[in-house]
């Protein structure tokens, strides 16, 4: 096994998602498989491949400039109409900082 | 009126020769969706009061003898993962049940102003992440083909909305053939085209590096005209190229002869008889129509879904960590703590797929994997890319299989995520390399289901892809 449940909790804790007991195992047992699949890249030899973040045209080197024109923003309201909870013109979450 | 068998020249036709109104059209559209759809759940939602709306503009611009605009009166549908003005846009997922965005993405915004109505928005699997439509939250799509089998994916509503007629052109989201897979499943055009060729504003990201929009169509020319409407420099996607966009029409002249042509060996071994048959069937015709075609090699495609599935949930994981439960989504009501609320949020809101991905993207972005995982995976993506720059000195285009089997059965490889990874395997090089690719129909398996030949060329190169599809499409296969 290349992954332990063990793992599998550690990675939702950074990734912020609460899985199941029965989901811990199943990740455990599909991100195995693909993990064995992928393992296929280390019989290529990359040495001194440059790493492709990006695909890349032609352009001046300023083609991803704009104007620097001034524009209205979306605005307060417009921003929060779509938040679980919001007051004051803010998003609201739960406490973080006791007083 | 058939609105299912239309096409943007003959509603372009009849729209000035006054044999219906936009209007009229939308109207039929309409009702022809509300009967139809429930039978393959391709839309989520029918934008009747957006639909009318621009359909009336269409009819006024007429009235004033002015020219209606490229997309004139022509029925639209939208994946449900581009945002649509005061419109719903769920991205198939639960957790934007409720989504209804500020803005218009970019591409919605070209089609309205060249005439376009909006008709719906089109069921997808979630974030984009599938191949079968399986993973929506609003339930499958069926393919219009064949009620029993999947329409392909993630953009399987776009595909059988454009097969079953409820719109004429649609716009999915291709990352890994996701435009081209379900095309070729359901019958019709897909066409994915050069990265940064079309805007990606307002397209809700799954994988920023490999993400493009791309249309669905009946035929060649709609799927070159609804693609001149979108392409084209864009100031708030810093991505979109400056490139001038041709004039992609006046490359469906039918000449071929001379054009060369690849078939890449990796991709025809072992081909199954049913997808093959048809596909060296399309060759000949190509042959005849006079191209050159040549084998060669693209000699790390094998390859490419390991880097793939390594870059695009790489990816996914960063972009997905914004759906936490604060801005738009739903929120979990177990949110005692800010802890709780982000990890209940998303692990009650995400589907299996979406959360197998965004696992997957962790943890090779974790500490320790990143250069081994990612880096090693971008130096391949190199390397496929290399392939495709070599090849392109020998030939004009590449043809190419879609999928490796026609259209399944619903539920037949939902139990497996890796086979079903591995059947992205001809779709995912070209999203790779950020080369256009398009899928046009070719013929069908002896059970009569649709196969797609895949038709690749250099960036930028769509007028000779257009060019080669439109030629093959008119000798008929």
């Amino acid at each position: 096994m290349k992954l332990t449940e063990q793992q599998v909790t550690y990675v939702a804790g950074l990734a912020n998602l609460s899985l199941t007991k029965d989901e811990v195992s199943r990740m455990a047992h599909d991100l195995d498989e693909i993990l064995t699949h992928i393992d296929k890249l280390n019989e290529l030899d990359t040495t001194g491949v440059e790493p492709m973040a990006q695909v890349l045209f032609d352009a001046e080197e300023t083609a991803s400039m704009r104007a620097d024109i001034e524009h209205q923003p979306l605005g307060t309201d417009v921003a929060l109409a779509n938040a679980p909870m919001k007051g004051s013109g803010h998003f609201k979450v739960p406490k973080v900082i006791e007083r | 009126m058939n609105v299912a068998q239309l096409s943007i020249t003959a509603i372009r036709d009849g729209l000035i020769s006054k044999q219906f109104s936009a209007t009229e059209l939308a109207h039929d559209t309409l009702r022809f969706a509300e009967a139809e759809n429930p039978k393959t759940n391709a839309l989520l939602t029918l934008t009747t009061d957006r639909a009318l709306a621009a359909a009336q503009k269409v009819d006024e611009a007429l009235a004033r003898g002015e020219d209606p605009g490229p997309l004139a009166g022509v029925p639209v549908a939208i994946k449900d993962v581009i945002v649509t003005k005061g419109i719903r846009t769920t991205c198939g997922s639960k957790l934007l049940e409720h989504y209804i965005p500020p803005y218009d993405a970019t591409a919605v915004i070209r089609i309205e102003q060249a005439g376009g109505v909006i008709v719906g928005k089109a069921n997808c699997d979630e974030f984009a992440m599938g191949s079968s439509n399986e993973n929506s939250a609003y339930g499958p799509v069926r393919n219009p083909v064949d009620l029993e089998r999947v329409p392909g994916g993630s953009s399987g509503g776009s595909a059988a909305s454009v097969a079953q007629g409820t719109s004429v052109v649609a716009l999915g989201s291709d990352t890994g053939g996701s435009v081209r897979q379900p095309a070729s499943f359901c019958g019709i055009v897909g066409v994915t085209p050069t990265y940064g060729r079309v805007s990606r504003y307002g397209l809700v990201a799954y994988a920023s590096s490999l993400d493009h929009i791309a249309p669905f169509a009946r035929n060649v020319k709609d799927a070159a005209t609804i693609l001149q409407v979108m392409a084209g420099r864009d100031t708030a996607d810093s991505t979109s190229a400056p490139a001038p966009v041709p004039d992609y029409a006046a490359a469906l002249d039918g000449n071929v002869k001379g054009m060369r042509i690849g078939l890449p060996v990796e991709y025809f071994n072992g081909l199954s008889a049913e997808t093959g048959d048809p596909l060296h069937a399309a060759v000949d015709t190509l042959r005849k129509l006079g191209c050159e075609v040549v084998e060669i090699s693209l000699k790390h495609t094998e390859y490419a879904i390991p880097a793939y599935y390594i870059i695009a949930t790489a990816e996914a994981s960063s972009n997905l960590a914004r759906y936490d439960g604060v801005r738009y989504t739903t929120r979990s009501a177990e949110s005692g703590t800010l802890s709780d609320m982000y990890r209940n949020t998303r692990g009650e809101g995400f589907g299996a797929e979406c959360k197998r991905r965004i696992m997957l993207g962790t943890y090779v972005l974790s500490a320790g994997y990143y250069d081994a995982y990612y880096i090693k995976a971008q130096r391949v993506r190199a390397l496929i890319t290399r392939d495709f720059t070599e090849a392109f000195q020998q030939v004009d285009a590449i043809v190419a299989p879609v999928s490796p089997f026609p259209a399944f059965k619903l539920g037949e490889k939902l139990s497996d995520p890796l086979a079903m990874y591995l059947s992205d395997i001809y779709t995912i090089t070209g999203s790779l390399a950020g080369i256009p690719c398009m899928s046009v129909p070719c013929g069908a398996t002896s059970a009569g289901l649709p196969v797609g030949m895949q038709i690749l060329t250099k960036h930028f190169d769509e007028t000779g892809m257009f060019r080669l599809a439109h030629a093959y499409e008119q000798a008929g296969s």
